[in-house]
């Protein structure tokens, strides 16, 4: 593990060579370029809000910006499962004909989706600013959810893109898994809505707790829930540890089933 | 010799009983969790058949030395090479390699074709090893090698198959390998592109890197490497100097292909017994068959260029034929006639035909060039009438170690004078 952690070490300088390339090839020969990764969650934002507090009333002050902290790190989630999953399917050129450490393609996936969220946080705080919501020193816990959330999301990356070789399947369960954990996650709605009873259960998602965490930093100006925290801390760790072990074992296969 | 006296020689590659199975999946490569619970459990995947692609090689490759990898298709050339570049796995054996490789397997594999050469050439560099600063300074040097200077900033997409390849190998080349693996890259390109990366490994070799290639082109295997490994079906048939492992290869594929002909011909044969569109006649005088044979009385269906060769045609005549015929032609794959001729036309009076026999034509010389041809047989009466006419039906090659162009390899000499 430490070995494998050492090696991506030494290949930091390729890594930044493709999160860079992957975050410029994404939008080349668009006309508005980078400007779409504003666009895609302010549209998306903005159908949610017409729904929800609109046509449904959700009775929150600001939902609006309560949405929006919430839904840009579940796309930095979602988008980097949803990119990583095929990503050593999709670059089997590269995987049969050079020699690397082939995790290195999902995990570009994951910081290159980091790289989008955290250039969209300007926005946010734009937002949160102009629906008057106050920034509190509350915002320093932010790191900690970053990092929490990128463990995570790696160790969920990188079995998936293996076992995505092998079985094709993956990517289409995990299309419809993550519509399920999007509506399993607080993003539409504020956690305060889901009933006392039924709230240990659903703090077993580490979504939750993680998504909990940025709305209480970013929009209600409180630190994040410990003990909820604590779960999704137990589970990243948990995914990263066991998913690198799947990847490990399949990867002798990897440039003989792409 | 290189190395000292009495120093053992530095090996730069081993391999020690390697082999390397692949699995192959049923039907498709693309396995779902249909099937997997279809067939239930883990070896519900797998279809049960296994390609050896390389069996219980032992090889050394000691440093500074060029080998030329030799074999037909399939026999595990390139899988080889993957080992070597630690790409596969080997499934049994070890690989041991000393030294920085470069793998010329695929050039251009990491190339985004939305982005531009100069950003491509780091993306690459940086992939095989390079880092930012060796890039720049051999920057320069990359795109005047591939010939790109006035494309560098232009789109991938926008290259030519050729200028994609030339950039592959000016980008791999420049990698500075300690140990460098070619994989039929110089059968690509255009002749002075190819005359260009010859002159680079030559480069290479005087600098005393290992070189491991592999070609299909005996000539450049020949020209190029110090000694020569020769695959079939994933066994170490022969390694050591190039000519002798070419030659041995050269006398197996023959003889494979003689074989294939061998039955080729039984196969014409069967088919003229069965009746087929390319056979016609009266058959009042019928023919039974038709078989070469070389100068030892040997029936064989592949010649050397200028051996000799003689037609046998055994016939039955059903009635008493007056004046019959016989004609043999020769003709290309594409149809030309190469030759042809009859007994009527060289003014020969054959008696009367009556029951079985035997009719030979004997071709002192077959002057062809190498090539695969068809032969013709035929009897007919003196006006024309087939008795039996047997059209392009057999199949015979004649192989050549001069790459002569044309039809017939004339006899010839070439004199030099003052």
């Amino acid at each position: 593990m430490t070995a494998h952690l050492a090696e991506l070490y030494r290949y930091r300088v390729l890594i930044a060579t493709l999160v860079v390339r992957e975050l410029r090839a994404r939008y080349r020969g668009s006309l508005l370029g980078f400007l779409w990764s504003f666009l895609n969650p302010l549209l998306l934002m903005g159908v949610y809000v017409l729904v929800f507090s609109v046509y449904l009333r959700v009775p929150l002050e600001g939902y609006a910006v309560f949405l929006f902290s919430g839904l840009l790190p579940w796309l930095w989630f979602s988008s980097s499962l949803g990119h990583a999953v095929g990503v050593i399917v999709g670059s089997g050129a590269l995987v049969k004909r050079v020699f690397f450490p082939a995790e290195i393609l999902p995990l570009v996936s994951v910081l290159s989706n980091l790289a989008n969220f955290l250039l969209s946080l300007p926005l946010l705080i734009v937002f949160l600013l102009a629906f008057g919501i106050r920034l509190t020193p509350a915002l320093a816990f932010l790191p900690l959810l970053l990092l929490l959330q990128l463990v995570l999301t790696a160790g969920l990356a990188l079995p998936l893109s293996a076992l995505n070789v092998h079985l094709r399947d993956v990517e289409q369960i995990l299309g419809n898994l993550l519509i399920l954990l999007f509506f399993l996650s607080p993003i539409l709605y504020p956690v305060s809505t889901v009933p006392a009873w039924l709230q240990p259960l659903y703090f077993l998602n580490p979504l939750a707790g993680l998504i909990q965490g940025y709305q209480n930093v970013f929009f209600f100006g409180a630190p994040p829930h410990w003990l909820h925290l604590g779960v999704v801390a137990l589970f990243a760790l948990g995914a990263f540890v066991g998913g690198y072990w799947v990847f490990d074992r399949l990867r002798d296969s990897l440039a003989e089933e792409v | 010799m290189a190395g000292h006296a009495g120093e053992a020689e530095a090996v730069a590659v081993r391999l020690q009983a390697v082999s390397k199975r692949f699995r192959l999946f049923r039907g498709r490569q693309v396995t779902t969790v249909k099937d997997l619970f279809v067939r239930g459990g883990r070896g519900g995947l797998f279809s049960g058949e296994e390609l050896w692609a390389l069996r219980d090689v032992t090889l050394e490759v000691p440093r500074g030395r060029m080998v030329g990898i030799i074999g037909s298709n399939g026999s595990g050339k390139s899988t080889l090479l993957k080992l070597i570049g630690g790409i596969l796995k080997p499934t049994a054996g070890r690989v041991e390699v000393d030294g920085r490789v470069s793998a010329l397997i695929e050039l251009g594999a990491g190339f985004h074709p939305e982005f531009t050469g100069r950003e491509n050439i780091f993306v690459s560099g940086i992939l095989l090893g390079l880092s930012r600063g060796e890039i720049r300074e051999r920057f320069d040097e990359i795109v005047r090698f591939a010939g790109l200077e006035g494309f560098i900033d232009n789109p991938v997409k926008t290259y030519s198959s050729g200028m994609y390849m030339r950039l592959g190998f000016a980008i791999a080349v420049t990698v500075d390998p300690e140990i460098l693996l070619i994989d039929e890259v110089l059968a690509v390109g255009d002749e002075a592109f190819q005359h260009k990366c010859v002159g680079k490994i030559q480069e290479f070799k005087a600098r005393g890197k290992t070189i491991c290639f592999v070609s299909h082109d005996l000539g450049t295997v020949e020209r190029l490497s110090d000694e020569a490994v020769w695959l079939d079906r994933g066994i170490l048939r022969a390694q050591g100097r190039t000519r002798e492992v070419i030659d041995r290869y050269l006398a197996h594929v023959a003889e494979e292909e003689a074989r294939t002909l061998g039955v080729a011909h039984r196969q014409a044969e069967a088919q003229a017994a069965a009746g087929t569109a390319q056979r016609w006649g009266s058959r009042e005088v019928e023919i039974t068959g038709v078989r070469l044979v070389d100068g030892a009385g040997q029936e064989r269906y592949l010649y050397d260029t200028g051996e000799s060769c003689t037609i046998a045609i055994t016939y039955q005549a059903h009635r008493p034929v007056d004046d019959p015929v016989f004609g043999i032609g020769i003709f290309r794959r594409d149809g030309v006639c190469c030759y042809g001729t009859n007994t009527a036309v060289e003014g020969l009076a054959l008696p009367k035909l009556d029951g079985e026999g035997e009719v030979s034509v004997s071709l002192e010389r077959l002057d062809l060039v190498e090539g695969e041809y068809l032969l013709d047989v035929a009897v007919h009466a003196r006006d024309g009438q087939p008795y039996d006419y047997h059209s392009r039906l057999y199949p015979f090659a004649i192989r050549s170690r001069v790459k002569d162009a044309g039809v017939a390899r004339l006899p010839h000499r070439w004199r030099l004078g003052k």
